[in-house]
């Protein structure tokens, strides 16, 4: 039994039916992302006064994400573009720059997770609060690569410090009360951080997924049916758009704001 | 005729190509901006979150209207964003309201 209106328009509707289909899913999607921004912009209202961090991300590479994800939609829309005009060849090309693309997003962000999971706060016995990255740690010591701060409200303006001088400090275990790193558990900004990103992330890797999968396994579909495949290019596309829509506020949000 | 076959004469991919780049460059413009708007000094961050989110906007709407082809869309896809739009505003309205809704008692910063 043939699918109806996969390519023909359905009357009622005004559009094939995956079209309808990808933008009710992107409704519940936008609600879903709603919800976590209503959250992000409750916790943030709720914090007290000089406790929310400012300058805990990299503006550089939340930037060359963004230059990135906006690379990845115009190669998407492109290689839509391309099956339209039954290029093969170059949906193929559009499709792998989008892909390599998304895959260099992942890398960075996976660099910017790792980079927040090595960096520890220690508070020390004597009241002193040591912050920095870790370089090692054994049984009788620790080293990071940091600096020492005696006021807690110093970690989280970043922006206003404008010297901040890094060393190697070594500090031994006995001195340590208490040290945690920069996981989602640390405080209420790096959980909605975490979150926030990660679900995006996540978007971006079933994104790729399939995007892989029409670049690789497409050809018997686009021989056999051409405006089918073509259809399924501008699902993925719009998918990958909202994707892109969704980082457009994220980054922001989250690193300039 | 069909609406894919319409596009099917239509679509040039030398004009996408064009208007692909214009659509990048306002993405870049509109990124440095936010940027900029971050770091400009005398103001507080409740008026840089403003500009900062008034810039993200139009940068969506960019993206949404001719990357996604919002712009020229069937009336059942503006049906479905209607309601979208609808149920969006009430959760973010409902958030906003409740930033001032505290309990009787209860510490306010």
């Amino acid at each position: 039994m043939e699918i109806p209106y996969t390519t023909e328009i359905r009357p009622d509707t005004g559009v094939y039916n995956a079209k309808l289909g990808i933008w009710l899913f992107l409704a519940s999607e936008v609600m879903l992302f709603g919800a976590l921004f209503s959250a992000y912009i409750l916790l943030r209202v709720g914090a007290p006064p000089d406790m929310w961090p400012h300058g805990w991300l990299d503006v550089r590479f939340g930037t060359l994400n963004t230059i990135l994800l906006a690379l990845s939609a115009i190669t998407t829309l492109l290689a839509w573009a391309a099956c339209k005009v039954r290029e093969f060849g170059k949906f193929r090309f559009f499709h792998g720059c989008t892909i390599l693309l998304a895959l260099t997003f992942l890398g960075i962000k996976s660099y910017e997770y790792h980079d927040k999971w090595i960096h520890y706060e220690i508070h020390l016995k004597d009241g002193t609060i040591a912050d920095g990255h870790l370089v090692e740690q054994n049984d009788t010591e620790v080293v990071i690569h940091g600096r020492i701060v005696t006021d807690e409200t110093k970690l989280y303006d970043l922006r206003a410090q404008k010297d901040i001088q890094l060393t190697e400090l070594t500090i031994p275990r006995a001195d340590i009360k208490a040290m945690e790193n920069y996981a989602p558990r640390h405080n209420t900004f790096t959980a909605i951080y975490f979150t926030l990103t990660g679900l995006h992330a996540l978007h971006i890797l079933g994104g790729t997924c399939v995007i892989f999968y029409l670049w690789a396994f497409g050809g018997a579909m686009w021989r056999k049916d051409p405006e089918r495949f073509t259809n399924r290019v501008e699902v993925s596309g719009l998918f990958w758009h909202f994707v892109d829509l969704v980082w457009i506020f994220l980054f922001p949000v989250l690193y300039l704001t | 005729m069909s609406e894919s076959e319409h596009h099917e004469h239509h679509v040039d991919l030398n004009s996408y190509i064009r208007r692909c780049v214009l659509v990048f460059i306002a993405v870049l413009c509109a990124t440095g901006l936010m940027i900029f708007a971050s770091y400009l000094p005398h103001f507080g961050w409740p008026a840089k979150v403003a500009m900062i989110i008034a810039v993200a906007i139009c940068n969506a709407f960019v993206v949404a209207g001719f990357l996604m082809h919002l712009l020229t869309e069937k009336k059942m896809i503006y049906t479905v964003l209607g309601f979208t739009v609808f149920f969006f505003a009430g959760l973010m309205g409902l958030t906003l309201w409740a930033m001032s809704d505290f309990p009787l008692g209860t510490a306010v910063h």
